[in-house]
């Protein structure tokens, strides 16, 4: 890692005189505490591939010596840059933390997905190449669950249009409007393990949840929610719905109310009928706050995996796997770190690719670039 | 449209809602007081449907006449509420204050490394967003073995202070561009330097923003599973782990279950209905102007 200095060029220009002393000073400090590190780091290595016998007895010692890198190379950029030294300290935290604790594990992820490594088992890592990305590209039930993210982030659409129509109901002239807004949102906040448990598996429970209890009284004989595959989909879906449709209505309702008011009248008078008004001037104007809405809801949902893992653990036979769900499984029943790695960063890839052509088609819709 | 029946249709759907939304809620804390045959009956309203009974407190010792007993499953449930505590406080702490400071560079001055530039950096930050835990899931496993941090509480507080910090630098980030830079300017002139700036002057003025992302971050950390069900077993594990291994060899105990999930949930409640104006103003945050 390089210890060139963050130039700090500030508003306001100013420029610190720092001898020439305390420039060396700085320095000597980063490069001493840099190479430090590195001893540190290889005589680890060594170590643990018993090559040497010195040695500590974890890794421990190396992330402490990380944080203390880190700290001298504060310091040091504050003694040889001054006032820029300064600045840089701001960001820097944030940066050496986010490295340390996204980038490296992502490429050791990469060295991790082209082994052989069972955490249970004693003999520990192995090489074995390109195993692991001809075992995905077999593996239906990795195509499967790519197939059900493509219906998952699909249905993100259909809770936009709900959220859209409850937002417009709080925005209407209403009484206790405050109680209907606290109301709608509690969903998001739930834990989704609780929402899991007490609605997957209680409320939606065959023989006594109130819901299929109510799906009989309207004349559905046999409620199969969860064991029938099309309909388990739909039910994590509807689920995921019902936790997720606050996060949009709320910030679709911020952006209705950030329209003008004489927007808003123009919208009900001029003739025109409220669905009128409503597709030629409202949802026109809200078409920035919806693009942004949509595209952030769809990043998160590529996320989605408590309440699949939870409510029908994937099944009936990976109809409902997302790709966590099933990255989940895969390390829980064969404790293989090494298959389930090369899942997740074959997916990674996938969702780069994914989420940056998305940027490109929306990005001139938002009102500001994600 | 005559104007009643429009405002009927409109309260009509807004209570239609309002059920969906909060019956299940409902639900979990009603089950609580639920023994089996009420729960096998599907009895939905208590004293009417149902005589609700102290099973599900009791199962976590928190029954009236066990609150003031020796109980194991208290103690148990009482370890993994505190570590749900110290977990979602310890990481927002952590992710605010890292956070601010770099929302706060990145708002105010301009950083060049190399090629890069603030808005690579803020880039940088917000594109941790995109990334799913599972990508980092194996790889933290892995290293937190190598580490000792498996199932400790600061390798957790570590990961989710990592997960919440792309949130707190976007909300800090704009929260900072509304002061206007003048503030810091006169305080400069004053004999104050950046830092004092920072600290004395805008970090005040940013309050309700800072409250805001750490609401946020609280939440989001609070009712996270999937890291902590990976990483965590007998000593740090959190509340909702132990909400997810209920189940025993007779089944589900349904009143112990929904007892726990009240638990994990009551507190989220209760920050929803009093600092809703801070959680609303925390998810608007730049999707907004």
């Amino acid at each position: 890692m390089t210890t060139q200095a963050i130039d700090g060029t500030g508003h306001d220009a100013v420029s610190a005189v720092v001898s020439p002393e305390r420039r060396r000073l700085g320095s000597l400090l980063i490069r001493s505490a840099t190479l430090l590190l590195a001893l540190i780091t290889i005589g680890q290595t060594l170590y643990a591939y018993g090559i040497t016998s010195i040695g500590f007895a974890n890794w421990m010692p190396i992330l402490v010596a990380y944080v203390l890198w880190s700290a001298a190379l504060c310091v040091g950029l504050i003694l040889r840059d001054g006032e820029a030294g300064w600045r840089a300290l701001f960001v820097l935290p944030a940066i050496l933390f986010t490295v340390a604790l996204v980038i490296f594990p992502t490429f050791f992820g990469l060295f991790i997905a082209f082994s052989d490594w069972n955490l249970q088992s004693a003999g520990g890592r192995s090489f074995n190449g390109l195993d692991n990305f001809y075992q995905l590209i077999a593996d239906e039930y990795f195509w499967n669950a790519l197939l059900n993210m493509v219906f998952y982030v699909a249905t993100v659409l259909v809770q936009y249009a709900i959220a859209f129509g409850l937002a417009l109901l709080l925005n209407a002239d209403i009484k206790a409007q405050k109680f209907f807004r606290v109301a709608f949102l509690l969903p998001f906040m739930l834990s989704p393990v609780a929402v899991s448990w007490m609605i997957g598996k209680s409320m939606l429970e065959f023989r006594f949840g109130p819901v299929t209890n109510l799906l009989r009284f309207f004349g559905w004989e046999n409620p199969s929610l969860l064991t029938t595959p099309w309909l388990a989909k739909s039910t994590i879906a509807l689920m995921d719905a019902w936790v997720w449709i606050p996060f949009m209505m709320i910030l679709i309702l911020a952006g209705l109310q950030a329209l003008s008011k004489e927007v808003q009248e123009a919208a009900k008078v001029d003739g025109a009928t409220g669905w009128q008004g409503f597709w030629e001037i409202t949802f026109p104007l809200m078409l920035p706050v919806s693009v942004t809405t949509v595209v952030l809801r769809i990043i998160f949902q590529l996320k989605l995996a408590d309440i699949v893992i939870n409510t029908t653990a994937g099944g009936p036979g990976g109809a409902t796997d997302t790709i966590s769900s099933y990255i989940f499984r895969v390390y829980k029943d064969r404790s293989n770190v090494g298959y389930g790695t090369m899942i997740a960063e074959v997916y990674l890839i996938l969702i780069i690719i994914f989420v940056a052509l998305l940027l490109k088609f929306t990005s001139k819709y938002m009102q500001r670039d994600a | 449209m005559p104007h009643a029946l429009k405002r009927s249709l409109i309260y009509g759907a807004l209570i239609i809602w309002t059920v969906i939304a909060l019956f299940p809620i409902f639900w979990t804390f009603s089950t609580t007081f639920k023994v089996a045959k009420d729960v096998q009956l599907g009895h939905i309203i208590p004293w009417v449907d149902f005589k609700p009974a102290w099973l599900g407190l009791r199962a976590i010792g928190l029954s009236p006449d066990t609150i003031f007993t020796e109980s194991t499953p208290r103690a148990e449930f009482v370890k993994r509420f505190w570590n749900s505590i110290q977990a979602s406080f310890g990481a927002s702490f952590l992710a605010l204050i890292v956070g601010s400071m770099a929302a706060y560079g990145l708002s105010r001055f301009q950083y060049r490394w190399k090629i890069w530039k603030n808005n690579d950096i803020s880039f940088f930050f917000l594109s941790q967003l995109i990334l799913p835990p599972v990508v980092l899931a194996m790889p933290f496993l892995v290293l937190y073995k190598e580490l000792a941090l498996l199932d400790s509480m600061l390798g957790l507080i570590l990961i989710y202070a990592l997960s919440v910090l792309p949130i707190v630098i976007w909300i800090m980030k704009d929260q900072f561009d509304t002061i206007p830079q003048e503030l810091e300017q006169a305080a400069m002139v004053d004999g104050c330097s950046v830092w004092g700036a920072f600290l004395l002057i805008i970090l005040p003025i940013a309050l309700p923003g800072m409250v805001a992302a750490f609401i946020l971050s609280v939440i989001l950390c609070w009712n996270e599973y999937f890291f902590a069900a990976l990483l965590t077993s007998t000593n740090a594990k959190t509340l909702p782990v132990m909400v997810a291994s209920q189940t025993g060899s007779q089944g589900i105990s349904w009143w112990s279950m929904a007892a726990l999930s009240s638990a994990a949930i009551l507190p989220l409640i209760i920050i929803g209905v009093f600092l809703e104006r801070y959680i609303v103003k925390g998810l608007t945050t730049g999707s907004v102007k």
